[in-house]
């Protein structure tokens, strides 16, 4: 990976993937005015195609849909094994690191095509909250080599104390409280107390990053193994991801960022998370189509193969064009998150808007086009409509996200005062 | 960036040595097609250089630049988009060098007469017969849906020429002189009250063999070449963000608060998201082009470009409240085409119909990705191996 990749890498966590501000970027009298460079490439790399396949096979090899739905009922829900080996061995852990860092230099981009693969396995590893979202956080804060290295290497594993359902730019309300540390503790140390509701990827975590109300509000890294943390595993409509309620009571803390820069990171962290839950989605709703088209071919009523009827054949075209254009959207907001584009905000809105809605008609065809079987537990559908149905209310739902286009492409609401329509 | 740098200087060596204000505007474009900077992606001797597609925009650009007299290409959408690639990959070079110069230039217009009456989306059915008579064809038989055949002088045409085999095996493709005896031109008026389109009948018209496309029987391979660069013209076109319909949308949407509700707003926000995608799905498209990597994606971008048209026009007219109620002219007029960008959301909203009609119905268009992008089993087909003549009607 290149250095210039690697740097390029480091800026738009710095300056922030937040979606928050209003209208950023856009004038009064139009809409945004679209990627800072021109349209960026598309298309996958001959190095984003070959670490693709190296996932791919490791996937193949270790998460079968079968372990994966054997594992939903067991009290590991999530797979660290084979979390070591993507994160450590295939280096998924460290791709949006610099190398200076400990990381692999790479970028949103190869970020992505990781996240699009662990979709369509639906697999259980801590990657989006981890090695993005936690990552993500931890570089815009700064200062935190140590930390990202531990990460980056596979060797400690974070989370971010946020709700899944959290959006970027929706500071969610604060639920933990900063307070004081004890007499005998060392100066920068606080305690915090408070809880957070439906926290993905938290389980397996060595570290929590927990945004806390106080003066001022921040970010504190608090270790899991904590005398005073409580991880309650939620059962969570998608087991292949399964969420935790998380309560501190009185946890010492270290503060990682502090007022604006603390909101900064949290923001990046969050978009950053959108946008590649948005690729996670896209290899759901790819693989749903897959499996589907090749079951209406093999299946066979009225002496011919289902998928040889108009109605069945009409939807499933629907749907290739759905996830066409799904993919799209999503290598334009990698491509933008990996060069720190001014149009990130706006092209991760509407990835995750148009990722989000294909993966769920996705999961919803598969269950109805595999007809009787889809229904069961026995036939991996409802896997990937869990997946699906859950990821899209993850870090935002299309509704939230195409709602922020209202100030990034310049579509205000109605106003309050009733419209009267025949002032014109 | 050598060959970038080289057309370059082709262009500024022509514009040196044909003086813009002097030069005949035909002479003109004669001679850029001859000096093959006219489409430079085509061959060498018919107007280019066998060059990457993509270079054109250098070349365009830098006649732009200098003021040069263009081609018109809007006036001649189907002779630029679906004839000229028809007759460079089916045609011979006798007609290569005859028909594609003043196509170009746009001293011939071109129109296309594929679909009857009784062939629309069963284009292959079509009736319209040819019979052989030494060393030319007499044709009779009725085309619809013809733009441009009031200004056409040519026209891409597709016949029956063998009743007695199955309905594939027997066309002939040719292309016709729209100013020969026993062709006559009608006006067919659509819902928007105008009529771009129009009804060609056929009445014993006679065409040398010489101007026969492919061999005899050939002709729906041929007509298949035509169609698939239609669907490619249709929706393939690069935009700016905001450059669809969208934009009328949305700047309604800004300048009059007063249009806005709820339910709007949630519509023109998916709507606006939903252009948005579909031009960045072109942008990919056209980059897996460029790459040359042919994807399927192709086929999705007709109909999408036919969805988002038609749900925006729609939203336009209720934005538009009172408005929405007034037509601007129902009188009958004959328009060069669609007019997306300069009229009223009235005439958008009725024109947007025809999207999901003409070029293949949006219907059609799912079976081809069905069957062959997804690899879905094909249609029962009663009509394959029987002779067209046998075929109930």
């Amino acid at each position: 990976m290149s250095q210039t990749t690697q740097t390029e890498t480091g800026s738009p966590l710095a300056g922030g993937a937040s979606t928050g501000g209003p209208a950023a970027g856009s004038a009064s009298g139009g809409p945004a005015a679209g990627s800072a460079s021109g349209m960026p490439d598309l298309l996958y790399s001959d190095a984003e195609s070959q670490l693709r396949a190296a996932v791919r096979a490791l996937l193949a090899d270790r998460a079968g849909w079968r372990d994966v739905l054997a594992r939903t009922e067991t009290s590991q829900p999530y797979d660290t094994g084979l979390w070591r080996a993507l994160a450590a061995d295939v280096g998924c852990a460290g791709l949006i690191v610099p190398e200076a860092l400990g990381g692999a230099g790479a970028s949103y981009r190869e970020a992505a095509v990781v996240a699009e693969e662990l979709g369509r396995a639906v697999a259980p590893v801590p990657y989006l909250g981890s090695a993005i979202v936690a990552t993500a956080a931890l570089l815009s804060a700064g200062e935190e080599e140590e930390l990202l290295g531990a990460l980056a290497a596979g060797r400690a594993t974070a989370a971010l104390a946020v709700p899944f359902a959290a959006a970027p730019g929706a500071r969610p309300m604060p639920t933990i409280r900063v307070s004081a540390a004890h007499d005998d503790e060392p100066a920068g140390t606080y305690r915090l107390s408070g809880s957070v509701r439906g926290i993905a990827d938290v389980l397996p975590a060595d570290i929590l990053l927990v945004p806390a109300d106080g003066v001022p509000y921040g970010l504190y890294a608090v270790s899991a193994d904590e005398a005073g943390v409580t991880l309650a595993p939620v059962v969570s409509l998608d087991a292949t991801r399964q969420l935790a309620d998380l309560t501190l009571d009185d946890v010492p803390a270290r503060r990682i960022a502090a007022g604006a820069a603390a909101e900064q990171a949290v923001a990046a962290a969050l978009g950053a998370g959108a946008a590649m839950l948005a690729s996670e989605l896209l290899g759901v709703a790819e693989r749903c189509l897959e499996m589907t088209v090749a079951y209406v071919k093999e299946r066979r009523q009225f002496a011919r193969p289902v998928g040889s009827f108009q109605a069945l054949k009409h939807r499933l075209a629907d749907l290739w064009v759905a996830v066409t254009q799904a993919r799209a959207a999503a290598r334009y907001a990698a491509a933008c998150l990996a060069t720190g584009d001014p149009d990130a905000p706006l092209a991760i809105a509407l990835a995750k808007a148009a990722c989000s809605d294909a993966a769920v008609k996705a999961g919803q065809e598969t269950v109805q086009l595999h007809g009787g079987i889809g229904f069961t537990w026995e036939h991996p559908a409802h896997l990937y409509l869990k997946r699906g149905k859950s990821g899209s209310i993850g870090f935002g739902t299309a509704d939230r996200h195409r709602g922020s286009l209202g100030a990034l492409a310049n579509l205000p609401a109605a106003s309050a005062a009733p419209a009267t329509g025949a002032s014109r | 960036m050598l060959a970038e740098d080289d057309l370059r200087s082709q262009v500024r060596d022509f514009l040196a040595a044909h003086d813009l204000a002097a030069a005949d505007r035909l002479d003109f474009l004669r001679a850029r097609f001859d000096a093959g900077l006219a489409w430079v992606h085509y061959p060498g001797g018919l107007g280019g250089q066998g060059l990457p597609r993509s270079l054109q925009q250098v070349v365009d650009g830098e006649f732009a630049a200098a003021g040069a007299p263009t081609n018109n290409p809007e006036r001649n959408g189907i002779g630029l988009g679906m004839a000229a690639p028809t007759i460079l990959s089916c045609g011979s070079q006798e007609q290569k060098k005859r028909w594609l110069r003043p196509l170009w230039t746009g001293e011939e217009i071109w129109c296309q007469l594929f679909s009857e009456p009784g062939a629309g989306s069963d284009l292959a059915g079509l009736a319209t017969r040819a019979v052989r008579d030494g060393d030319h064809w007499v044709v009779n038989g009725q085309k619809v849906w013809t733009s441009s055949a009031h200004l056409a002088k040519r026209a891409l045409l597709v016949t029956r020429t063998d009743p007695d085999v199955p309905k594939h095996k027997g066309m002939t493709y040719f292309a016709c002189d729209m100013t020969a005896p026993g062709v006559e031109v009608r006006p067919l008026r659509q819902l928007t009250g105008e009529a771009e389109f129009n009804e060609v009948f056929l009445s014993d018209v006679v065409i040398p063999d010489a101007d026969r496309i492919g061999t005899v029987g050939d002709g729906w391979r041929v007509a298949t070449a035509t169609l698939m660069n239609e669907r490619v013209a249709i929706g393939g076109a690069a935009t700016p963000r905001e450059g669809g319909m969208i934009a009328s949308a949305a700047h309604t949407w800004r300048e009059h608060p007063e249009l806005r509700t709820p339910g709007l707003h949630d519509a023109v926000l998916r709507l606006w998201a939903d252009a948005e995608v579909a031009r960045l799905a072109g942008a990919r498209l056209r980059q897996q082009l460029a790459a040359g990597q042919p994807g399927p994606e192709g086929s999705a971008a007709k109909l999408v470009f036919a969805r988002l048209n038609q749900q925006i026009s729609e939203f336009e007219v209720e934005l538009a409240g009172p408005d929405g109620l007034r037509y601007e002219d129902w009188s009958m007029r004959r328009p060069d085409g669609a007019n997306f960008y300069g009229r009223d959301p009235g005439y958008r909203y009725l024109r947007a119909k025809g999207n999901s009609i003409e070029g293949g119905t949006s219907e059609i268009l799912r079976n081809i990705i069905a069957e062959r992008v997804l690899g879905l089993p094909a249609e029962v087909r009663l009509d394959k191996d029987v002779p067209w003549k046998d075929l109930p009607r």
